[in-house]
């Protein structure tokens, strides 16, 4: 299993080298202008001294190599600088946002906290939720609490965040005014009193979101566990005299899990990629609110940093996902 | 036949099984009764879809419910009825008083848990035994079915076993609380020949040295000849015959065994020109039959076949038929 995480990490360089000239080159096809928001009153060469100063002079291959530099050197200097207080990433240029001239990791760092408390609470909201649900409905398919929780999975299937999202707030925070419709990003937990204000203020969006999640999960989850409940084992399992509890939750679980962790290993990097809608309805300021007006003003760093992470989770997900199904899976043997 | 007067370990009396299926019921097993003695290996045949397994199933409470249903009958193991006792005391005759082996070893353990702890489950359950105990008897368990090394290998999972050796992990977590009665469930069908002898060999030896009772469900009449002291056979879900051994073989007397037993590919003397086959199909009974369930293939039948279903009756020592016109002792003689 090492070997194999091993070659695999190693097989990750040339995928993430590529990925990140693809996402280069994509950001360089697409039009736009980074000046486009710069008001009509300042003169056209002066905007086009103000893009030579971003850098947008130089040729294609030279931007690339540049910034593979500044994302797989600088940035990580600074981050070692920022934990031990050295200064080996002294003068050197760093990743700058073009909207406000600050490092691109800067501001991402300001804004993961919003996002993981957030969409990092849905999905273990979801994951809680969704697989009791799935277990007990193929349990008991076609039973009416199955057959309820296949029309709300339908439903959080089909409605859009930003349907759902608002509807949550003309309920419960319109009419009902049980929680408030802003995420106050301000706001800091220091004490008991301030916790259960983060709550109510994350309850909404966590709502929407974990409607979502939950609804695939346990969709997931239902189908695995039917799949392995008329499994010979399962019969085999009875004719020992087990009881039904360790029948379900111990021989079928356990297969029907498999399939799930690794479902759920690969939702992971959406949850650092934040959700895009979810965060504009409740103005949580995280990454995916980040990503939504850095594409919006064109500033190219910025998305394409943003981007790139989202790759690097993926790609370590992956493999994450596979190292779990090799452990849970003994069948699985990767060396 | 062994002790051919004690007391009967197994007692099925009148046994119905009903399944509930969209376009109607299904009468999978109608008034089955049989019995079996303790150290005797009763041998159950027929086709697919005879009702074989469903009634073995049904002793013990196996079948998914619904759509299954034992809608009446008796099940006395040791004079205790199996479908009148709760939930729990039933999951204690499973495994514990009644040892079950399914036909394909490769689907019937559990891939992720390991081989030792799947053999430990009913140690730990029915006879409360620690697990150091419990490895003991695990291992021993493994040793007595002829796993080599049995020790390490307790802690492999199911793929590192070959089909036979899965099959004798199998036997082994059936015997594990020394049941009164294995019920098997074509054990060798899964598996080639000269596994299927070998399992053969141990459930034979098992038998004589641990005295239970087994009953062998199979559609492999020559493994019946071998290993069975008496054989029941089935067609559309009731009995339409039962002797021990050697009669049945020499003498059936139901148009159906007669059948049967000429479908079995001779190995010796002049090949056939064809296999032998019953024509038509066995019947999927959607209520209680009111004839004879075999009528429609049958050479033999007339009216009364149509109109009434014949009860089983005695026609020698051990032996009956139920059939309004049981073939003639010298029936058997004639060469197909």
């Amino acid at each position: 299993m090492l070997t194999f995480t091993i070659r695999r990490l190693l097989f990750a360089i040339p995928t993430l080298l590529f990925i990140s000239l693809a996402i280069f080159l994509l950001l360089e096809l697409a039009p736009g202008d980074p000046m486009a928001n710069v008001p009509l009153t300042v003169p056209a060469e002066v905007k086009e001294q103000m893009r030579q100063a971003l850098g947008l002079g130089e040729p294609v291959p030279v931007r690339f190599w540049k910034w593979l530099v500044q994302f797989f050197w600088v940035e990580p200097l600074n981050i070692f600088d920022h934990m031990f207080g050295t200064n080996f990433a002294e003068g050197k240029l760093r990743i700058i946002s073009w909207q406000n001239r600050a490092p691109v990791f800067i501001t991402i760092a300001e804004r993961i906290p919003q996002t993981l408390w957030v969409v990092g609470t849905s999905y273990v909201v979801a994951i809680l939720i969704a697989i009791p649900v799935g277990i007990y409905s193929a349990y008991k398919q076609y039973s009416v609490f199955d057959q309820a929780g296949t029309f709300v999975t339908m439903i959080g299937f089909s409605v859009p965040p930003f349907f759902s999202g608002v509807l949550v707030i003309i309920i419960f925070a319109v009419q009902l005014k049980w929680f408030p419709s802003i995420y106050d990003t301000r706001h800091v937990v220091s004490d008991w009193d301030s916790f259960l204000v983060q709550v109510r203020q994350m309850f909404l969006p966590v709502m929407v979101l974990a409607l979502q999640i939950t609804s695939q999960l346990s969709r997931f989850m239902r189908a695995s566990m039917l799949d392995n409940l008329n499994q010979d084992y399962v019969r085999t399992a009875r004719a020992k005299g087990l009881r039904e509890k360790s029948v379900v939750l111990i021989h079928v679980l356990r297969n029907s899990m498999i399939p799930v962790v690794t479902v759920i290993a690969l939702g992971v990097p959406a949850i650092f990629g934040g959700a895009i809608i979810t965060e504009q309805v409740f103005k949580v300021n995280g990454i995916g609110q980040l990503l939504i007006t850095a594409i919006q003003a064109n500033d190219l760093p910025m998305v394409q940093t943003l981007t790139f992470i989202f790759a690097v989770l993926i790609v370590l997900f992956n493999l994450i996902a596979d190292v779990l199904y090799g452990i849970l899976d003994p069948r699985i043997r990767y060396d | 036949m062994p002790d051919g007067d004690t007391r009967n370990v197994l007692e099925v009396k009148n046994l119905q099984t009903v399944f509930g299926t969209r376009s109607g019921e299904v009468h999978a097993v109608n008034s089955v009764s049989f019995e079996v003695k303790p150290g005797e290996l009763l041998g159950v045949v027929g086709e697919s879809g005879s009702g074989k397994s469903v009634t073995m199933m049904s002793l013990i409470g196996l079948l998914p419910s619904p759509p299954a249903e034992v809608r009446q009958g008796e099940v006395l193991l040791e004079g205790e009825d199996l479908l009148k006792v709760t939930p729990a005391r039933l999951r204690d005759v499973r495994g514990g008083e009644v040892g079950f082996i399914f036909q394909d070893p490769m689907t019937s353990l559990n891939p992720v848990f390991t081989v030792g702890y799947q053999i430990m489950e009913p140690l730990r359950r029915h006879m409360g035994l620690g697990k150091k105990q419990a490895r003991a008897r695990a291992v021993e368990l493994l040793e007595l079915v002829g796993i080599p090394g049995a020790a390490g290998r307790l802690g492999d999972f199911p793929h590192q076993f070959s089909g036979g050796m899965r099959q004798r992990v199998m036997i082994a977590i059936a015997l594990a609380c020394d049941p009164k009665v294995l019920i098997a469930d074509e054990p060798t069908t899964a598996l080639d020949v000269t596994i299927q002898a070998q399992i053969l060999e141990i459930v034979e030896r098992l038998r004589r040295e641990l005295g239970m009772a087994i009953i062998w469900i199979t559609h492999d009449l020559g493994v019946i000849a071998g290993i069975a002291d008496r054989v029941l056979v089935m067609y559309g879900g009731q009995v339409v015959e039962q002797a021990p051994v050697h009669p049945l073989f020499n003498d059936p007397r139901h148009p159906y065994t007669r059948a049967l037993l000429k479908t079995i590919p001779s190995v010796s003397g002049e090949r056939a020109a064809k296999l032998q086959v019953i024509e038509g199909q066995p019947p999927i009974l959607g209520a209680a039959p009111t004839a004879c369930p075999f009528r429609s293939r049958c050479p033999l039948a007339f009216e009364r076949c149509h109109a009434e279903n014949p009860k089983r009756e005695d026609v020698g020592p051990g032996h009956d038929v139920a059939c309004f016109h049981p073939l003639a002792q010298t029936a058997a003689e004639e060469t197909a």
